[in-house]
Order: structure tokens, then C-alpha cells, then sequence
């Protein structure tokens, strides 16, 4: 917990306040704000009454917050939450106009208007957070990987764990006969990309997609391939696979079980990194410009509600999102990530403190940047079959990420009194600053797609192309 | 079920004799025999009683009317006994080795849970279903409060009222798959019916369907699910849908999978009548029309009750899978809830939706059986 309250005081440097005095100058700016500032006119509504989806995963939060607290209905919105069971009948139903908006992989917007899977136009206003995925693998491999990690003068592993420790077992496993099988949830998922992210940085292949071969397995050391979150932990147990890249709580469900064990967090692979986002149809958005402000709205203040007060709200959350409609998981396994801290082992109970970010960090806000990473990331795997110039990336994150619609509710809510102006990113291109907090040191800058696809020792770089199973 | 035979004994009836001068003999013996014949009267109602108590599976209320009515206590015991106690003995010791057995199976969920966890998860699941009751009027409540201040602000405001948002529950999810079993079988039987009387008149066009009925009749719902999906999703565009697609999805999976048993017995009612019949029909020159529902119809019935008794249990067994895909807020998606959520509770709760399934498909099963038994005994030919 000390560790969260550093980092808490680090990030509000700015601010100059504390707890307390952090919600008295909220106050202060609430009251000064209403007595000057015009009352809004309410947004005209072109539609009220809305379904959204969602699959069983922590991240999903913003939305119940948004319920339960009534954000929604204080927009003049009436929502219904609906849980999906995985993202491709998620996706297919936001298509159909079933679902008018839902909780998304950040990749899935993004895939859908290149065409990658099923095509149609899907833009994001929102982004729902950062991290909040973990690796987890199974008690075998686990016992196997022990014997090539470093521990630490207290006797703890040392952190982060490599995928170097995992390469030896692979081999071992092979040499037995047995290829090496591990699930991710989707294939245009953050997690399969930050598994091969972490996969790759150790040298072991991933497997490339091609156009006719959307298995992803061409070349590869470890098998990925495709498994709805909330089966992660029975498939796991079922010998199906070996381990697993997933948001929570299936990681600490493993422990929980006792089937598995957390290795690494996506945050030690990308230190905040984006995750999910809150998708709806571009015709959709079209229709219903003022409903989607409202929506949005209504997200930012779930987002700060969550982050709010050093995450004194962190246990509520956990208590609401164990209700059965919600992730439904106990209340325990939800708490051990959503309260600041991350169970790595049984009994290996560690402070990480950013492992769930909602708001902090301008979490919410969609970057181009964010974007364009995940694009370089489905061009490094084939997803993306042929090169692209740096403006076609920087183009298309446009057409998908809409900050606009986001800076626009977010100084609504400013207005309102209900937002404070500095914890929004004004004056941003969209683009974070190039960054190297990667696993293997190796720096982005969303500016320079391709200069970046070039840097990986392994995956498609250039102009390559796989014809054959042979990259030419 | 057999019939519980007779055992009340047929009063004989004496003609009356001509004894010379016994009034008050005569007398006697006139109020015995009314006696005698109310009894008999009496006996019959309660016949009828019986034989509905036994459609209707309460068979084991006989034995106990018939002591209350001074039958032999010993034979009427004995039939209780096998009636109920036997059941009820069974269900005990089904329960007493559940318990057992379930405190040693250890699954990554916890420990199965035994009848008291079960029993408990429903008294949970019907809390859970009081309290969103009381959420749902918290949520007019507040919509009220919203749309009085609209007023005041805009006296012109439009102002509508929507429907509850929150969560549905367990009793919400029950009613919404007895809705889409019911629209599936209605569904099936206007399929299923029309096409059986067709293939049962005329053996051409029932050699030219059943090839579909072999091929068809096999397939699962879930090979099914998919198609209908997309199906749905391509026919089904509106603006403003009255149904839900999920439950269209799930209603015509239901219908797909549950038409057959109607179809093949009502091909085999309408081609098994008696060829006199027609064959008087032809005779008497009847019209086609008069054929049909005087003749074919009335003759078929207790066939096509079969049938529909039969397509009924298809359909909601297949309706609980098809609900798991389309995500139609019944039953099935409770149990694919459940198993996603994995929580300590969740494995009480999936025994619990196995035992209202079955309790309600029992349920089901036994309408049906009544009316296919009024239909088979009416006598109507």
C-alpha cells in the first residue's frame, strides 16, 4: 500500500493536494464553477434507452460504476449492462445493432475498419483503462521455469520474469513431444500482442498470421490460440494449454483454484499500457451524436470515481463487480488486483499499484499513439499482410480513435464542475511522448511506425511478405 | 401410469317384488336401494376424480380418498405405499448419498455442494429477485423525480418512461424461457401439423419430405444456432424491433430442432386411419374440407398430441443450449453466466438451475400428458 501512496503523491505533485484537501479544492472549484458558470443546456437525446455489452473481466468497471452510480441516468440515459459470452459475439452484435456500444479490445475498432476479421466502421471515444492483464501458466510449467530464475536477498523471485526462464521449458516440452500451447482471448486481443511482445523479447516465435491462415501458428515456437476469458482457468486445468495471457480476475482465479501461477503483469511488459476501449458503429456515433457525448460523459466521471481519493473507492468496486450480472468472480479473487496489489505465487502478494488505472494518467483519453501501436504490432505478425506507409498508421487511428468527442464531454463535465481542466490532457496532438518502459528497452514513437516495426529482431519488417510459410 | 382398477362393488339392483303385505318392508327396502343407487352415483363421480388425479400425477391422492371413503385400509396402504412412500424413500436416499458423496469431491471450484448449499443458493437466488424488485421501484422512483424536473425546467419537455435497466432475475429468466419455448412450439406446431396432414394424405409428397425429416431430425441446436444467427440478423432489420433477435434466434432454434415428433406422428396419425372411413367419405361425396376436419383431423388427434407431447420435451431441452449461444436472457444464459462468473456460489446455483429445468420440463410433460389424455379418451372419432 506505501508504494500506491507514493505514486499517488508523485502524480499529484501538480495539484499540490492530498486526500482531504485534494476533495476540498474539488469543492471549492464545484462551488465557484456553479455560481458563475452558465447551466448547460441538457443534451438533446436522440436515443435514451441503450444496451451495452460487456465480457466478464475487471475492466468492465467504468461501466458498472457508471450504473450503480446513476452517471447514466444523471446524462438522461437509460442503460441496460448485458454480459457477452466472448468477444467475436460481442463484436458481431455492436455490428448488428443488438448492442448499441461495448466494452472492446483496444484492437477490435481497429480491425474492423481495415478489414481485418469482420469489417464495419467502429470509433472510440473512450479508453478504459490501463494494464489490468497478467501472464499466468500452469503449475508444471511453473515448477519447470523455478530453476532458471534469480531470487532476491529475501528469497523472492526476482521481478520481471523473462520469458527467457519459459524458453528451456519449451524445449523440454518439445523434446517430450508435446508442442507448447498457450491461449490468448482474441486475435486482434491486446493480450495476444503483449504475450508475443513478451514471447518475442526472449527470442521465441509467436507464429505469424497469413490472409489465408488466421491461426497465427506459421513458424512458431508457442502455439497461440483463442479462449474466452472466463474459461482461461478450466481450460487451464483441463491440460488444453500451458499458460495464458488474460485480464483479471482469471489470474489470481488460477491461484484462487490453485491450477496455475501468475508470472508477469502486461504492466512490467509495457508500463501503462492501453487496454480496453469503449466502442460503438461509426453510423451509430453518426445517428446519435449527442447520445454518444453522453455516454462518454458519463464514462469520465465512472473513470474518476474509480481513481478517485488514492482508490479509496477500490473495495466498492470490487464488491459491486462480484455481483453475479457483473464479473460475478468472489469478492477476494476481484480485490487482490482492483485494491493495489498483485498476488503473484500462493502467497507471493506484491504492491502493484498501477496495475488497474482508470483515470490517472489521462487513462481515459484516446491516444493516436495507442493506435498506432497496436497497427505496428498486426503488421509485425502478418495481421497486417503488407507494408504500409507511416501515414496510412497515422490516418487510420484517426478514422477509429475520436478524441474529439472526448475533449468535447470532458470540458462539458469541466463546465458542470463535475471534472477538474488539469486532468485532461488539453493542447496533446494525441501522440504520448516516445517511450521506451518496454520489457526489452527497445523505444516508441507513434510518429514513426515503421521505423519501429524495423527494430524487432523477430517479426515482419519492410516490405516483407510470408508466401509459402517463408518470410521473403 | 395404469388405471387403478375398480374396486367399488356394483350394487345390485333387485326388481321389485311382489310381497304380499310388507309395507313397511317394502318401504325399507325402497330407501336401501336409493341409498344404494346414490352410492353407486357417488362412486362413479369419484371414479372420474380418480382418473383425473391420476392424469395429473397426484395419482397417490387415491389411495387416500378411497380409506377416507372406508375402503379397505390394508389394500389402500399398500398402494400409497408403492405411489408415494417409494418415491419419496428413493428421492431421500438420492439426497442422503448426494450429501455423502459431494463433502469428497473437491473441484477447482471448492467442494460440490451438497442439498443444504443447494436449497440455500435458492433461497438466495429468490432474495436476489425481492430485492431488484425493490431496486426497480427505487429506479421509477428516481426516473419520476428526473422527469418532474424536466417538467419544471420545459414545460413542453417530451418526457418518456423506460422500462427498468437493471438486472433480470432468476424468476425474470424463467419466464423468458417458457415465453421462447412456447413461441418455438407454437412456432412448430403451424409447421409441423399442416405438413404431417399433407404427407399422411398423399404418399407422394410424404416420399418427397422425408428425406428432409432423416436428414434434418438428427441436428443439434448448436449446429443450428449459427445459421439461424446470421439469418436473423440478415432478415430481421427493423427500426424498431418488438422482439429481442436473441429470442428470435432462440424461438426458431427451439422450433428447428422440436418440429419432427409432430411432423413424422401426424404424417403416421393421418396415414394410419381407417380406410373404411374414407373410403365411406368417397361415398358420400363429402367435400375436400369437410374430409379434412370431420374425418382426418378428428381421427389423427391423439396421434398429433403424441407428438406435440414429444416435440414439447425436445424443445426445452434443446432450448437451454440455444440460449446459451444467443445470449437470450433465459435460463441457459443464467447457466453460462454462472459458469463464466466461477465463483464459490456458482456450482449450488448451476445445481439449481439443473433442478428447476427439470421441475418445469416435468411440468411441461404432464400438461401435455393431460391433454393428450383427454384428447385419446374423449372418444371424438
Amino acid at each position: 500500500m506505501r508504494v500506491f501512496v507514493n505514486r499517488q503523491l508523485a502524480l499529484m505533485q501538480k495539484s499540490k493536494a492530498v486526500g482531504v484537501i485534494r476533495t476540498l479544492l474539488v469543492a471549492v472549484a464545484m462551488t465557484t464553477l456553479g455560481a458563475g458558470a452558465v447551466q448547460a443546456k441538457p443534451l438533446k437525446l436522440e436515443k435514451q434507452q441503450l444496451k451495452l455489452g460487456f465480457i466478464k473481466l475487471t475492466d468492465m468497471a467504468p461501466l458498472a460504476i457508471a450504473y450503480e452510480k446513476h452517471y447514466f441516468e444523471d446524462e438522461g440515459l437509460y442503460v441496460t449492462l448485458e454480459a457477452q459470452s466472448n468477444w467475436k459475439v460481442l463484436l458481431d452484435r455492436v455490428i448488428s445493432g443488438e448492442l448499441d456500444g461495448a466494452h472492446m479490445l483496444a484492437g477490435q475498432p481497429l480491425a474492423s475498419t481495415i478489414g481485418y476479421g469482420t469489417q464495419a466502421d467502429i470509433i472510440t471515444p473512450f479508453s478504459m483503462d490501463l494494464n489490468g492483464n497478467g501472464i499466468t501458466v500452469s503449475n508444471d510449467v511453473w515448477a519447470r521455469m523455478q530453476a532458471h530464475l534469480k531470487k532476491d536477498a529475501d528469497g523472492r523471485f526476482v521481478h520481471p520474469i523473462k520469458a527467457d526462464a519459459l524458453k528451456p521449458v519449451v524445449e523440454e516440452y518439445k523434446h517430450e513431444g508435446k508442442p507448447f500451447k498457450m491461449g490468448m482471448v482474441f486475435p486482434v486481443s491486446t493480450h495476444n500482442y503483449y504475450l508475443r511482445y513478451w514471447l518475442a523479447a526472449a527470442g521465441l516465435n509467436p507464429g505469424y498470421y497469413v490472409p489465408n491462415d488466421i491461426s497465427g501458428q506459421i513458424k512458431a515456437d508457442v502455439q497461440l490460440s483463442v479462449t474466452p476469458p472466463p474459461q482461461m482457468p478450466s481450460t487451464l486445468e483441463a491440460g488444453t494449454i500451458y499458460g495464458y495471457c488474460v485480464g483479471e480476475p482469471w489470474n489470481e482465479q488460477a491461484i484462487v483454484k490453485g491450477v496455475g501461477v501468475p508470472v508477469i503483469t502486461d504492466y512490467e511488459i509495457w508500463k501503462n499500457n492501453p487496454e480496453k476501449v469503449f466502442g460503438v458503429t461509426k453510423a451509430w456515433a453518426e445517428k446519435n451524436p449527442n447520445t454518444l457525448l453522453a455516454l462518454t460523459k458519463a464514462l469520465i466521471r465512472a473513470a474518476i470515481w474509480l481513481d478517485a481519493d488514492n482508490g479509496a473507492h477500490r473495495k466498492e468496486a470490487a464488491q459491486i463487480l462480484s455481483r453475479p450480472e457483473y464479473v460475478g468472480a468472489d469478492y477476494n479473487v476481484i480485490a487482490k488486483s482492483m485494491t493495489g496489489t498483485f498476488e503473484f505465487g500462493k502467497g507471493d502478494v506484491r504492491s502493484l499499484p498501477d496495475f488497474n488505472v482508470f483515470f490517472r494518467y489521462y487513462a481515459t483519453y484516446p491516444f493516436y499513439s495507442d493506435a498506432v501501436w497496436f497497427l505496428t504490432q498486426m503488421r509485425r505478425w502478418g495481421q497486417i499482410d503488407e507494408a504500409k506507409p507511416d501515414t496510412w498508421y497515422a490516418e487510420t487511428a484517426k478514422k477509429v480513435y475520436r478524441p474529439d468527442v472526448y475533449m468535447q464531454a470532458a470540458q462539458m463535465l469541466i463546465d458542470e464542475g463535475k471534472a477538474k481542466k488539469e486532468d485532461f490532457p488539453f493542447g496533446t496532438d494525441g501522440y504520448k511522448p516516445a517511450t521506451k518502459d518496454f520489457i526489452d528497452g527497445i523505444e516508441y514513437d507513434g510518429h514513426k511506425p515503421n521505423a519501429y516495426i524495423n527494430k524487432f529482431a523477430i517479426g515482419l519488417k519492410g516490405k516483407q511478405k510470408i508466401t509459402g510459410g517463408v518470410i521473403k | 401410469m395404469p388405471a387403478t382398477p375398480a374396486t367399488t362393488p356394483v350394487p345390485s339392483v333387485h326388481s321389485g317384488d311382489t310381497a304380499p303385505a310388507a309395507s313397511l318392508e317394502t318401504l325399507k327396502d325402497e330407501a336401501m336401494q336409493a341409498a344404494k343407487l346414490r352410492a353407486a352415483r357417488t362412486s362413479r363421480a369419484f371414479e372420474r376424480v380418480y382418473g383425473v388425479l391420476n392424469v395429473a400425477g397426484l395419482g397417490f391422492l387415491v389411495p387416500v380418498m378411497r380409506m377416507l371413503r372406508g375402503e379397505s385400509a390394508r389394500a389402500q396402504l399398500k398402494e400409497l405405499w408403492r405411489l408415494l412412500g417409494v418415491p419419496v424413500t428413493a428421492f431421500a436416499i438420492f439426497l442422503f448419498a448426494w450429501s455423502q458423496i459431494a463433502s469428497h469431491i473437491v473441484t477447482s471450484l471448492g467442494q460440490i455442494p451438497g442439498p443444504k448449499e443447494v436449497w440455500q443458493q435458492s433461497e438466495a437466488l429468490w432474495q436476489d429477485h425481492v430485492q431488484q424488485r425493490e431496486r426497480r421501484a427505487e429506479f421509477y422512483q428516481r426516473q419520476a423525480e428526473r422527469n418532474a424536473e424536466l417538467l419544471k425546467e420545459d414545460p413542453h419537455a417530451e418526457i418518456h418512461v423506460f422500462k427498468y435497466t437493471g438486472k433480470v432475475t432468476y424468476i425474470d429468466q424463467i419466464i423468458t424461457s417458457l415465453k421462447t419455448v412456447f413461441t418455438g412450439f407454437i412456432l412448430a406446431s403451424l409447421i409441423a401439423i399442416p405438413v404431417g396432414i399433407l404427407c399422411g394424405v398423399s404418399a407422394n409428397i410424404n416420399a418427397a419430405v422425408n428425406p428432409f425429416i432423416q436428414i434434418f431430425k438428427p441436428v443439434s441446436p448448436l449446429a443450428w444456432l449459427p445459421i439461424v444467427t446470421m439469418m436473423v440478423s440478415a432478415l430481421y432489420v427493423t427500426k424498431d424491433p418488438m422482439f429481442e433477435k436473441s429470442f428470435i434466434t432462440s424461438a426458431i432454434t427451439v422450433a428447428l430442432c422440436s418440429l419432427w415428433p409432430t411432423l413424422i406422428n401426424t404424417a403416421l396419425g393421418v396415414a394410419s386411419i381407417d380406410k373404411d372411413l374414407l373410403n365411406v367419405a368417397k361415398v358420400l361425396q363429402l367435400k375436400w374440407s369437410t374430409r379434412l376436419f370431420k374425418l382426418i383431423i378428428p381421427s389423427s388427434l391423439p396421434l398429433i398430441f403424441t407428438g406435440l407431447r414429444l416435440s414439447l420435451g425436445v424443445g426445452w431441452m434443446v432450448l437451454i443450449a440455444a440460449e446459451m449461444l444467443a445470449q437470450n436472457p433465459g435460463l441457459g444464459k443464467f447457466v453460462w453466466d454462472e459458469f463464466q462468473n466461477g465463483s464459490s456460489e456458482s456450482l449450488s446455483r448451476l445445481m439449481v438451475a439443473v433442478f428447476t429445468i427439470g421441475v418445469i420440463g416435468f411440468l411441461l410433460d404432464r400438461v401435455m400428458y393431460t391433454i393428450q389424455s383427454l384428447v385419446n379418451f374423449s372418444g371424438r372419432r
